[in-house]
């Protein structure tokens, strides 16, 4: 009772606090100096028409680094947390009920399908709204599809490591790229930006979101695999 | 419009709070935290939410030319899809460990877990 009580207090405390910010709050009517200069900049400089990506992948490109860095690091320490005994592995498993007509099937069709979105959508970052982590994810997802529809499938995590540390090393490779050819770290420059609003435009953007989408799927396939892979069968 | 976004951010969050620390079970609390995350986001995308304009994407539409004056603020977008990615790996995580501390204990009910208390 006391320690509902006490709660009911602390989130009445941190609420008023939230209040406070929302009545005191008022919108902006321009852009403030750094995205301003984001959006009056990106189209002559780099060529890119999504001013995010631009921003993600080559302004603040060393944070996006770090980032999937920090990704990886998270698919690493599942990975190992969840790290099963060699005895435990051989035992012997119990027999799944079949997963059915409607999901082997939908599988089998949907899985073509979602792949090619997914690469569509990280090949496309620089011109609509998407890019790597997402078009990653939804690579995940097909992944997902997969093991939904048969539990007991085992990917070989040789495969999953060694596209994601090529995607990662052809990262950073791709970023020294642009200290030597360009202006600095993760320049998109070292190729011609094209004309603007076309797939092959912007410079390294697509080829960097790309790297980062199947690095970003074959973390987040690291992680659903990792995690199937504690089911008791 | 901003405003009933952010509201409903800061509900979120509080929403989220409430349920990590009045819950028991881990996987309970787990969801919590993943509610508050969902409701952080809103909050920093709701800020960066000008009246009037639209998406930071290029195109006919908006022409490089009047960009300043026509879209939104990139920079939270910009964050905010950085902290979901980071918000999967966080939730990833904690799902780990909550199955290892589950091996362990045979519960997940928290006051099972007691090596950390003092």
């Amino acid at each position: 009772m006391i320690k509902r009580l006490t709660l009911l207090l602390l989130l009445a405390g941190i609420g008023s606090l939230f209040a406070g910010l929302v009545l005191t709050y008022v919108p902006d009517e321009t852009l403030n100096l750094t995205a301003s200069y984001y959006a009056e900049r990106t189209a002559e400089d780099l060529g890119a028409a999504n001013i995010v990506t631009a921003i993600i992948v080559t302004y603040r490109g060393l944070d996006t680094l770090g980032e999937v860095t920090v990704l990886f690091l998270t698919a690493a320490i599942v990975g190992l947390v969840l790290a099963r005994g060699k005895e435990t592995a051989g035992k012997p498993q119990r027999q799944l009920p079949p997963p059915g007509e409607l999901l082997t099937t939908g599988t089998r069709l949907l899985l073509p399908l979602i792949l090619l979105f997914g690469a569509y959508v990280f090949s496309h970052g620089h011109l609509t709204p998407g890019g790597g982590f997402q078009g990653g994810a939804i690579l995940a997802s097909a992944m997902l599809l997969l093991l939904l529809s048969n539990p007991a499938r085992r990917f070989s995590h040789r495969l999953i490591t060694l596209v994601e540390s090529t995607a990662g090393i052809s990262f950073v490779f791709i970023g020294i790229l642009g200290i030597l050819l360009a202006g600095g770290f993760l320049d998109n420059r070292i190729l011609p930006t094209g004309t603007f609003g076309e797939l092959f435009s912007a410079g390294a953007i697509p080829l960097i979101y790309t790297l980062v989408g199947l690095k970003v799927g074959a973390e987040f396939s690291s992680m659903l695999v990792s995690l199937s892979e504690t089911e008791e069968l | 419009m901003a405003l009933i976004a952010m509201i409903t951010g800061f509900l979120l969050i509080l929403i989220g709070l409430y349920g990590a620390l009045s819950n028991r079970n881990i996987l309970r609390m787990i969801v919590a935290f993943s509610v508050a995350n969902t409701g952080v986001n809103m909050v920093l995308v709701a800020v960066g939410y000008m009246k009037g304009r639209t998406a930071p994407i290029l195109d006919e539409a908006v022409p490089a030319a009047e960009a300043a004056s026509r879209i939104i603020d990139p920079v939270p977008q910009a964050l905010v899809l950085t902290a979901i990615v980071i918000g999967v790996g966080v939730t990833a995580l904690m799902l780990a460990y909550a199955y290892k501390l589950y091996e362990k204990k045979g519960s997940l009910d928290i006051s099972e877990h007691t090596e950390l208390k003092w």
